[in-house]
């Protein structure tokens, strides 16, 4: 006991993994990231035409690298992104006004309003970043430690979805090619789900009570630290947007929403 | 007798007139509970299932308070060090059956720190006493150790340790190795003998399998549903003067086994053959991992008139070979095949049989009873199969009569199955499981640990209904790690281990017992 060094927190498993630069975003402060993420997504919005979108896009995507961000994850992340550009880009083309290059303009600003959220997530560690939103952007402790905890139970939700499945099978129900008998079914595994997922919620939170949860303010185990590299990243992103907006405004391809 | 304690860390319990009524119900759940608990005293709460032995540990836990995760009408006086119990959160710890359900945060070290938080312990002390408690249950990982990848016994020894840190006065322990497999079972036992020597805390335990727990403890309590407290002294007093009556109302008393009245087993053809079959564990959400295998060239026989027992750890693969037999999963390579007169109905592996014609033959009973419930009464549940199956009303109605007479369940029969009790629960998914097959039994019928958490009597009906389709002439396949359900009933018992299955033992079909 008196070996362990007193101020010792426990280090983020993304800060204290090897990989240097490679994993540089993984040290980033969870709540920086965050910021980031929805000032460039947020400030995007006005801007229509593919310029100003693609250059946030080009440099976010340069950050990819430095994400740490296991190469499979990425892979299982990019097929859905990639299938939203190209499908919005798609419908724009066949139904919009703007013929090819709003097209393109759409696509690639979805993409670019998507990808700094998604970046911001995968890059995150849940228990990171509820430590973030506590403790550097003021979020009240009971949802965010609820929200964690309730995180926790979502692999036993995909168990309990597999044996619900299981057991209509073994109760002889299938439904074949009929539709309608298909929906049944379904919503039928669904209630059986949800009455599951409230037992096992409700558990959860009577052995949060137990442990004295909501008694009294908390204490934290674990620093969220905020780093240099932290702020750096919060002032890079309305600086990314306003030299976006300004190639594009130079080029004279700006074009605003309601413009 | 043990003195009081040894360093006035045990709360003194203190109730009287106390009653507890759920919200929405009509009875109490216990009344007029008269009963102190000195500081250090250990008590084992007693009373048969449905006695209300959880909702009192968990009103100690000081969970029943306007503002505790329980609702309901309380009377009488609860108190703990002279308080009432909601105001001494943090001072009593509660460990409950599920660990799955009691585990908070991702990572091992920082589920212990979750309680010294919420005490608001500051942070330069905290993980002192999360490493204190991880060294006193013998955890085998360090902090950062993801709580997902551990087994049941590691993880219920964590949820320990995160009350341990605590520091509690009061112990509560609701069924802790319930859950567990025997292993696991054995390693949580041996870190509570240990804590308890060299703890002052006040302790009350509420365990199913009273054997295994009447060393730890110097008191037994026994209460009575809707009432109060019964029998109390020390344990070799309470079993002497009470074991008989508390046998009889379902309680496991030590040294009063039950005696189901089995018969010989007939045997008879293979019925269900896997033939070199390798087997998967279901792949986990998220994650890097891919789904494992679990068991290779496997090759199992299921015989006509015989009980064939899978026994294992948790995790080994029973649950897994389980489901491949009942046809209801694919196997990852080989096959599970009809053999003898089920490849009369279709010769075609199990798992490619219309649902339908596979309830009719194999019935499976799961471990969660509700996971197979599919409509809103227990009568319906019954009638459902036969109505399938193309019977008329009067005939799909006789059947569910007699199910439902010969399961108990006749006072039930226009209840909702999801609001009966454990035991009801598993007799309603036995009795549906038995109302699929022609002749009131389909030929071979799959259980997954029926006798888990069950009363005596709950126990003693399912080992002599199984021996009844034994003796019929039916297959029973069962994953169980119930010592008592494999010396009553299995004929064959294949060990689940290492990523294989070996026969451990087979006894003569004209055995008798």
């Amino acid at each position: 006991m008196n070996s362990a060094p007193l101020t010792e927190t426990a280090p983020p498993p993304g800060r204290s993994r090897p990989g240097g630069v490679r994993s540089w975003l993984l040290g980033v402060n969870p709540a920086a990231k965050l910021i980031t993420a929805v000032v460039l997504s947020l400030g995007l919005i006005p801007a229509v035409d593919p310029v100003t979108g693609g250059v946030v896009l080009a440099v976010t995507a340069a950050v990819v690298p430095f994400s740490g961000i296991g190469r499979s994850t990425l892979l299982v992340l990019s097929v859905p992104f990639l299938l939203m550009g190209v499908s919005t880009g798609v419908v724009n083309l066949l139904y919009g006004q703007e013929g090819a290059w709003g097209a393109f303009g759409a696509a690639v600003r979805l993409l670019a309003i998507a990808l700094p959220g998604l970046l911001a997530a995968a890059s995150s560690d849940p228990t990171d970043l509820a430590d973030a939103l506590v403790q550097r952007l003021r979020v009240p402790e009971r949802p965010a430690m609820g929200v964690l905890a309730a995180l926790r139970l979502a692999p036993l939700l995909a168990d309990q979805w597999r044996t619900v499945t299981l057991a209509r099978r073994a109760r002889g129900l299938e439904a074949g090619r009929n539709p309608l008998a298909a929906l049944s079914i379904f919503l039928g595994k669904l209630f059986a789900l949800l009455v599951r997922a409230i037992r096992t919620g409700t558990l959860l939170a009577t052995a949060m009570d137990a442990r004295a949860f909501g008694t009294g303010p908390r204490s934290h185990a674990r620093v969220s630290r905020w780093r240099t590299a932290d702020t750096l990243l919060v002032v890079a992103g309305p600086l990314l947007l306003g030299a976006a907006y300004a190639v594009s405004a130079h080029l004279g391809t700006l074009r605003l929403l309601f413009g | 007798m043990r003195t009081a304690n040894h360093d006035g860390a045990g709360a003194r319990v203190e109730l009287s007139g106390w009653g507890w009524r759920h919200a929405g119900r009509a009875e109490y759940a216990l009344r007029g509970v008269d009963l102190v608990i000195e500081p250090g005293e250990r008590v084992l709460l007693l009373g048969s299932s449905g006695a209300g032995k959880s909702t009192l540990l968990h009103a100690l836990a000081g969970l029943t308070g306007p503002d505790g995760a329980l609702t309901g009408e309380e009377e009488g006086r609860l108190l703990v060090d002279g308080q009432p119990a909601n105001r001494r959160r943090g001072a009593v710890g509660l460990v409950a059956q599920d660990p799955e359900s009691q585990l908070v945060m991702a990572r091992a070290g920082d589920d212990v720190a979750f309680g010294l938080e919420n005490l608001g312990v500051p942070r330069e002390r905290i993980w002192a006493r999360v490493d204190e408690a991880l060294a006193r249950v013998g955890f085998p990982h360090g902090r950062h150790h993801p709580t997902a990848a551990l087994s049941g016994g590691e993880k219920q020894r964590l949820v320990i340790a995160g009350v341990l840190a605590m520091r509690p006065r009061l112990l509560l322990l609701d069924e802790p190795t319930a859950n567990l497999d025997p292993a696991g079972a054995r390693l949580v036992r041996g870190v509570l003998a240990r804590l308890l020597a060299d703890t002052g805390a006040t302790l009350v335990l509420v365990e199913h399998r009273v054997a295994d727990v009447v060393d730890l403890v110097d008191r037994v309590v026994v209460v009575e549903p809707g009432g109060g407290v019964v029998a109390d002294g020390a344990p070799r007093t309470v079993f002497a003067d009470h074991g008989r009556t508390l046998a009889e109302r379902g309680v496991w008393v030590p040294g009063v086994d039950p005696a189901p009245r089995t018969g010989r087993a007939p045997g008879g053809p293979a019925l269900v053959e896997a033939v070199r079959c390798a087997l998967r564990a279901p792949a986990p959400l998220g994650r890097r991992r891919r789904a494992a295998t679990v068991l290779r060239d496997v090759d199992v026989t299921v015989e006509a008139g015989s009980a064939t027992a899978l026994t294992g750890a948790n995790g080994a693969g029973k649950s897994t070979l389980l489901t491949a037999l009942a046809g209801l999963a694919k196997p990852a390579a080989g096959q599970v095949l009809p053999r003898g007169p089920l490849a009369d109905a279709d010769p075609r592996p199990l798992v490619r049989w219309p649902a339908r014609r596979l309830a009719r033959h194999v019935g499976t009973v799961f471990q969660h009873a509700e996971d197979q419930f599919v409509t809103a009464t227990v009568r319906d549940e019954l009638r459902f199969a036969p109505l399938r199956a193309g019977a008329d009303e009067a005939e799909a109605a006789a059947r569910a009569d007699e199910l439902l007479d010969r399961m108990r369940l006749a006072h039930l029969a226009d209840k909702h199955p999801y609001t009966l009790s454990g035991g009801e629960k598993r007799r309603l998914s036995v009795a549906t499981a038995l109302s699929s097959g022609p002749r009131h039994a389909p030929d071979v019928l799959v259980l997954d640990e029926p006798t888990f958490g069950q009363d005596t009597r709950t126990w003693v009906e399912l080992v002599e209904l199984l021996d009844g389709l034994r003796a019929q002439g039916r297959a029973i396949v069962l994953a169980t790690h119930d010592p008592l359900l494999l010396h009553h009933l299995a004929d064959v018992e294949l060990r689940v281990a290492d990523g294989a299955v070996t026969e451990v033992l087979r006894t003569g079909t004209e055995n008798t017992r």
